[in-house]
């Protein structure tokens, strides 16, 4: 018997209307584990590295992670896997919700999607039935809309169902696949599927999920829940309210948004406004959050209440279903200063389905062209006067692809090139093609810098995490973070701690502070972690993303091995995460990702270092056993267990037998 | 006064705040997962003794128990609105009947009933309100007081005769207690 997991794949063909159950291979899991694990094993299996994301042959892959849809609080994540027609390489994109869990009990771990269908379709699991249905009368119908749709016609309100809306069906680069309250949104997953003509997924189970230690498994869960309950009661001392509590930020529940509306760039990444938050503004939008939202909301099994049930009268479903920080992205954006403007954007931009953090920057983007002669009134024929309206009018053309909206919708970076006359001085918050969190600061942060550049899920905050953004102010603060923080790996507890006690003391700040062996252990610790969530499956709002979480490099393990019955330790889930992160990198090496393509945007920091940033990058490839294009060694991959992949890099002489680039020039350097 | 005619007993009750569920069904995957045999061994919702209806377009957001099982389902159905939301009346209801297919055993379909998670040794509370720490569920022991004699005075049922009588005719009323009385003959 398989373990916390179903040992099966549904593989969909969508050109043949072929559909098998087919049982996986067990030293996959031992290897890789699940969720994003296996299917980057997958795609590295299957998918050539020309194929088009957009094209039949890429497939991808809805999966469960490895503790999806156990006890473990938080265990619900779907993680889908693809190419993405926006950067060209592995798309990320994870939900939350009740998607994967519901997958789970229908006995299955993944669904691998290939071909495209004649039409659109739609995918019904119910347990061992699985149909593909027509979907033509769901053409153009919203995301949230269409699920309701689906749940009537099948006659089925458990049936959990992700589905896109018109942005993903005309392959809006930065089309999302929204799920209830959750949406996957980053890298245009939402445009892969609607190239395939599948239009939504919807899966009911009544199977057993299997746990190996049952005892030992619910008791590491149940310590969990307590501790979540304790972090209720003792949030983290001399951090702003966002940032204090578990959870994705809490901004459904908390009213106070000084921090990101102060800290974060509004317009196309252009301005902080350090003096929006006052006291005045403060009443009015806590007046406009307790109108808009109508009850706190959770994925499955957990207790965080991240989203919420919104109120919308334009929809058709009438309400909707937010989380984060969606209500901000196109008020800032937009410079709107109202946050139910926020409110009634979002909502439908989620019906349309697109990435709440894209398409405003998008949109700020085209009102700055605009607003500087590069695009004019041809282009945008009646474009409104106010911010607010140009934002649905643009929203509307892009996910249509109508006139200019067919150019904005392949995102900033194509958009640029497209329009030309001056456009790319414009894209100044893209980094490998995709558009970042808008947040310029002064300082070079060497940690951030790290981080920004090397990370390849595209947003920031699912390689950020456990780390306070600034030094705390007090002695006592520092000594209250440090006493308990036992989320720290074995070996590191010194380090780390003492950082936290010096960060902030004369001659101890950024940039050429902390030591860069430093910077590197917390910067690999960060991303590591939400590596092995995305992998069980976990929501990083309980585990890699907020300070002091619930799920940790010590406690992990041995829900691992409860659940499943493998016997794997802090050191062997270590090992399995960087074999992953390595496969991953692999994998966009093989796609063309090199060195040229690592690096924020000119003015992402006022103050630069740039042989210092090289020297960062140099030191951080090298702590990873990269070479100096940022390409896993023949050495790291073999010492992994990653010979195949070695094997292929040299065959293709992306990597050379000795350790460094083929050539001594860098990408970097040749440009 | 007490009466002393009466004796307490200890009811058992969980008090549901649909107003606080967040719709994330800990409640369902422990019930599943505590009654799965050895415990904690497998999880599956649609074993649960609890489930919560969940409709979030509608903003319907309901715990409801199992409850005993009926061989016959109801007549007709009313739906209720309440704060302007639409609630069938089966929302509400406990029962394992055979309209639906809730609360029962995916497999055999053999009726599922809430027990108060009672075991050796015996739980502080049930799990599905250890879990909901939201507190949508929460559980109380209530001492109520309880009749030692009969359930029903003599004069209410003196009173409660007559009105049959008046409305059915004495003669059909002792027909219906002499046929309940030895139901064999039917």
């Amino acid at each position: 018997m398989r373990y916390t997991e179903t040992g099966f794949n549904l593989e969909v063909d969508l050109s043949r209307g072929n559909i098998e159950k087919v049982a996986t291979d067990p030293r996959e899991t031992e290897d890789f584990l699940g969720g994003l694990g296996t299917n980057a094993k997958i795609l590295w299996d299957r998918v050539p590295p020309d194929v088009d994301p957009l094209s039949s042959e890429n497939i991808i892959i809805f999966s469960s992670g490895l503790l999806g849809g156990t006890l473990a609080t938080g265990a619900n994540r779907t993680i889908m896997s693809t190419f993405s027609p926006q950067t060209g390489l592995m798309a990320f994109s994870m939900m939350g919700g009740f998607w994967a869990p519901e997958l789970k009990y229908a006995g299955f771990d993944k669904i691998i999607v290939r071909g495209k269908a004649d039409g659109l379709v739609y995918l019904w699991i119910n347990n061992d039935t699985v149909e593909i249905r027509d979907a033509s009368h769901l053409h153009g119908k919203g995301a949230l809309e269409t699920a309701e749709l689906i749940r009537e016609e099948l006659n089925e309100p458990r049936a959990r169902i992700m589905a896109i809306g018109l942005a993903g069906e005309n392959r809006v680069f930065y089309a999302s696949i929204e799920h209830e309250r959750s949406s996957a949104s980053r890298g245009g997953i939402g445009a892969v599927m609607g190239s395939k003509g599948l239009k939504a997924i919807a899966v009911r189970g009544t199977k057993d999920l299997n746990i190996a230690r049952p005892a030992e498994f619910w008791e590491e869960c149940d310590k969990v829940l307590k501790y979540i309950e304790f972090r209720r009661e003792n949030p983290i001392k001399g951090v702003p309210p966002i940032l204090a509590g578990l959870g994705s930020p809490q901004e459904m529940a908390i009213h106070d948004e000084q921090w990101h509306t102060t800290s974060f760039s509004w317009g196309n990444a252009r301005i902080r406004r350090k003096d929006f938050w006052t006291e005045e503004r403060a009443k009015q939008w806590s007046e406009v959050q307790a109108k808009s939202v109508e009850r706190l909301i959770s994925c499955y099994n957990c207790p965080m209440r991240c989203g919420a049930i919104v109120p919308h009268p334009d929809l058709p479903t009438h309400r909707y279903m937010m989380k984060c920080y969606s209500k901000l992205t196109y008020v800032m954006g937009a410079m709107a200063d109202d946050l139910d403007f926020g409110f009634k954007i979002a909502g439908l931009a989620q019906e349309y389905g697109v990435d709440g953090y894209t398409a405003p920057q998008v949109m700020a983007f085209a009102v700055e062209l605009y607003e500087n002669g590069i695009l004019t009134d041809e282009d945008l024929p009646g474009f409104p006067e106010k911010n607010e309206d140009r934002f649905f009018y643009l929203l509307d053309k892009i996910v249509r692809r109508e006139g200019i909206g067919d150019v904005l919708a392949d995102g900033v970076y194509w958009a640029a090139r497209k329009i030309g006359k001056g456009a790319e001085k414009f894209d100044h918050n893209t980094i490998k093609k995709h558009e970042q969190i808008p947040i310029k600061l002064g300082m070079l942060n060497p940690i951030y810098y790290i981080l920004w550049s090397t990370g390849e899920k595209i947003n920031i905050t699912q390689i950020e995490g456990q780390m306070p953004q600034a030094p705390f102010f007090t002695k006592e603060l520092k000594e209250d973070f440090i006493k308990d923080w036992i989320q720290v790996p074995t070996g590191k507890e010194e380090k780390f701690k003492q950082f936290i006690m010096e960060w902030g003391e004369e001659g101890k700040k950024f940039p050429f502070w902390p030591p860069i062996d430093l910077i590197c252990d917390l910067v690999e610790w960060q991303e590591t972690m939400h590596y092995i969530d995305d992998t069980l499956g976990l929501c990083a709002g309980l585990s890699s993303f907020p300070l002091k979480p619930a799920y940790h490099i010590h406690n992990l393990p041995l829900l691992v091995s409860y659940g499943t019955g493998l016997d794997i330790d802090e050191d062997g889930l270590w090992t399995i995460a960087r074999r992953i992160r390595n496969l991953v990198r692999a994998i966009n090496a093989r796609r063309g990702l090199r060195r040229k393509d690592e690096k924020p945007p000119e003015d992402h920091w006022k103050k630069r270092f740039p042989e210092y940033e090289t020297k960062l990058l140099d030191e951080y490839y090298k702590y990873k056993g990269w070479n100096k294009e940022g390409i896993p060694t023949k050495k790291t991959l073999e010492t992994l267990g990653l010979g195949y992949v070695a094997e292929d890099l040299l065959k293709r002489g992306i990597i050379a037998e000795e350790d460094d680039t083929p050539s001594n020039e860098t990408s970097e350097e040749k440009e | 006064m007490k009466d002393e005619k009466k004796k307490t007993k200890i009811i058992k009750r969980i008090k549901i705040d649909a107003d606080q569920c967040n719709g994330c069904r800990a409640c369902e995957a422990i019930c599943a997962a505590f009654h799965a045999e050895p415990k904690y061994s497998s999880v599956n919702p649609a074993r649960a003794r609890i489930h919560v209806i969940h409709d979030p377009i509608r903003d319907i957001y309901l715990p409801v128990y199992a409850g005993e099982y009926t061989p016959a389902e109801c007549a007709g159905r009313n739906t209720y609105t309440l704060n302007g939301k639409e609630y069938d009346e089966c929302a509400f209801c406990r029962a394992s009947c055979p309209s639906r297919d809730l609360f029962k055993e995916p497999d055999s379909g053999l009726p599922l009933k809430c027990d108060m998670c009672e075991t050796e040794p015996p739980l502080e509370e049930p799990m599905c309100v250890q879990v909901c720490i939201d507190d949508a569920l929460t559980y109380e022991e209530v001492e109520v007081e309880v009749e030692e004699e009969e359930e029903v005075k003599v004069e209410d049922l003196e009173l409660g005769l007559e009105a049959l009588i008046d409305k059915y005719g004495l003669d059909k009323i002792m027909k219906t207690v002499a046929r309940l009385a030895t139901p064999e003959a039917e």
